[in-house]
């Protein structure tokens, strides 16, 4: 069988992310608007590995990429770096509570925002200002409701 | 479900080789910028998603617009009644002074400018980058719209088309940090330099001497050396000069009129020397140009 239980569930969750990734704010919360594709694909990296791999990681990177206006690949880079962990520690990071995973997801956000801000300065000369890691703690405070949010349509949909 | 024996390649070669293709992608668009048709292929493949971004926004609108009251259309319409005839008014001085001027222009021998044409078009996705000031607008290359475009609002320059797709581009802000653009002060016709600084209210200007006659509240407009931007529009405003000597230039400090933060409606400019035309729809939402002049404010 090739279309497994829960695919269209599963792409209306990246779609979700992406568009939350654009959704026009206010700008007073556009500084702290939460890294909503990097919390989704950590939590389909940990919930389904055997499914959700490198190859999604590619190809919702280069959407982002798109999307945000940067150059091609760097935050495929960032995510790819940032899925490796994630794929690899899978099965411990299920059994962690959720406050150790709360910290760790904030160590891979700013990880991510890191390597992007890195790639962008070497590539175009850009200048580091401190409000770029506010995402990171938003990005904790939202993340126990974004994993409790997925388990929950990850069940009602089987996606498996 | 998959065999516990059944392995593909271990996962960490699977990482490196996600790496290098992500590498190559990188290499490939910013080093040999090869990804140039890609990109705008792919831009219209997201086109979806930005329109799904500003749905909210469009609905909300349209319900605040069901929901006006006949009293307040009625002040409404009255009120831009009031500002059209105050506009017509300006519009047939300066009718007449663009005349004048290219008259004068051609007793002095000087190109006379050509007719800018413009439409207006909405802002459907702002990308939330620092890095990486840029709004998507609902106007491509099916409406004329070319890679290199000014965009205004109607304060003044907002930014200039990056990159266009079939039915939305995306405009880089003048407050990006890899954005610059040719100014002059209006008051003495110093020319500057205005680079963005990734701060949507501040722009930095460049190579300005400590002894360069720039004050606080200068205003600035573009000067159409860089050749795309038109000539004379408002860009900034001087807000705070620093003449520390320890720097080896002055540290200028500049406003941009064009509320950045806030863009909605925007206007696309074709100026008078380029071969693009602007291809009008069926949409209502554009502006014909019903006299052939443009004004500043």
């Amino acid at each position: 069988m090739w279309i497994k239980s829960g695919l269209v569930p599963l792409l209306l969750s990246y779609l979700a992310a992406l568009v939350l990734m654009v959704l026009p704010l206010p700008s007073v919360l556009e500084l702290w608007r939460p890294d909503w594709i990097t919390l989704l694909l950590i939590y389909w990296l940990m919930a389904i590995p055997h499914r959700v791999g490198f190859v999604t990681v590619l190809i919702l990177g280069l959407l982002t990429d798109i999307l945000m206006g940067s150059g091609f690949g760097i935050y495929t880079i960032a995510l790819v770096a940032v899925a490796y962990p994630v794929l690899r520690h899978f099965q411990r990071l299920r059994n962690q509570s959720m406050l150790q995973l709360t910290v760790f997801v904030g160590l891979l956000v700013l990880a991510k925002r890191m390597i992007v801000y890195q790639l962008e300065h070497v590539l175009n000369d850009a200048v580091f200002n401190l409000a770029y890691l506010y995402p990171v703690i938003t990005s904790m405070l939202a993340w126990p409701w974004v994993y409790l949010l997925l388990r929950k349509y990850r069940q009602t949909y089987a996606i498996r | 479900m998959k065999s516990l024996f059944e392995r593909g390649p271990s996962l960490r070669i699977r990482f490196f080789i996600a790496l290098g293709c992500a590498t190559l992608l990188l290499f490939l668009d910013h080093r040999l910028n090869t990804m140039q048709p890609v990109r705008s292929f792919l831009n219209t493949v997201v086109a979806p998603i930005q329109y799904l971004a500003v749905l909210p926004q469009q609905i909300s609108d349209r319900v605040d617009y069901i929901l006006t009251t006949r009293s307040e259309l009625r002040l409404h319409n009255e009120r831009l009644g009031n500002q059209l005839l105050e506009l017509e008014m300006a519009v047939q001085r300066l009718n007449f002074i663009e005349s004048e001027n290219d008259r004068l222009r051609q007793l002095l021998g000087s190109d006379v400018r050509g007719a800018t044409r413009r439409m207006v078009t909405e802002v459907v996705a702002v990308a939330s980058d620092p890095f990486s000031h840029q709004v998507v607008i609902n106007k491509g290359s099916s409406n004329g719209a070319y890679v290199g475009q000014p965009v205004l609002d109607n304060r003044g320059i907002v930014g200039q088309l990056v990159s266009v797709g079939l039915n939305t581009a995306r405009v880089l802000l003048i407050s990006d940090q890899s954005h610059a653009i040719s100014l002059w002060v209006q008051r003495n016709d110093i020319r500057v330099l205005a680079q963005g600084t990734g701060d949507l209210q501040k722009l930095a200007l460049l190579y300005i001497s400590h002894s360069s006659d720039i004050q606080v509240g200068d205003v600035l407009l573009s000067s159409g050396l860089d050749e795309v931007f038109p000539e004379g529009y408002p860009v900034a405003e001087v807000i705070e000069i620093d003449r520390n000597e320890q720097f080896q230039y002055a540290q200028v400090a500049v406003r941009p009129y064009a509320q950045l933060d806030r863009v909605r409606s925007l206007l696309l400019l074709w100026p008078g020397h380029v071969d693009e035309q602007p291809v009008f729809g069926l949409a209502n939402d554009d502006v014909t140009p019903r006299s052939e002049f443009n004004y500043v404010d």
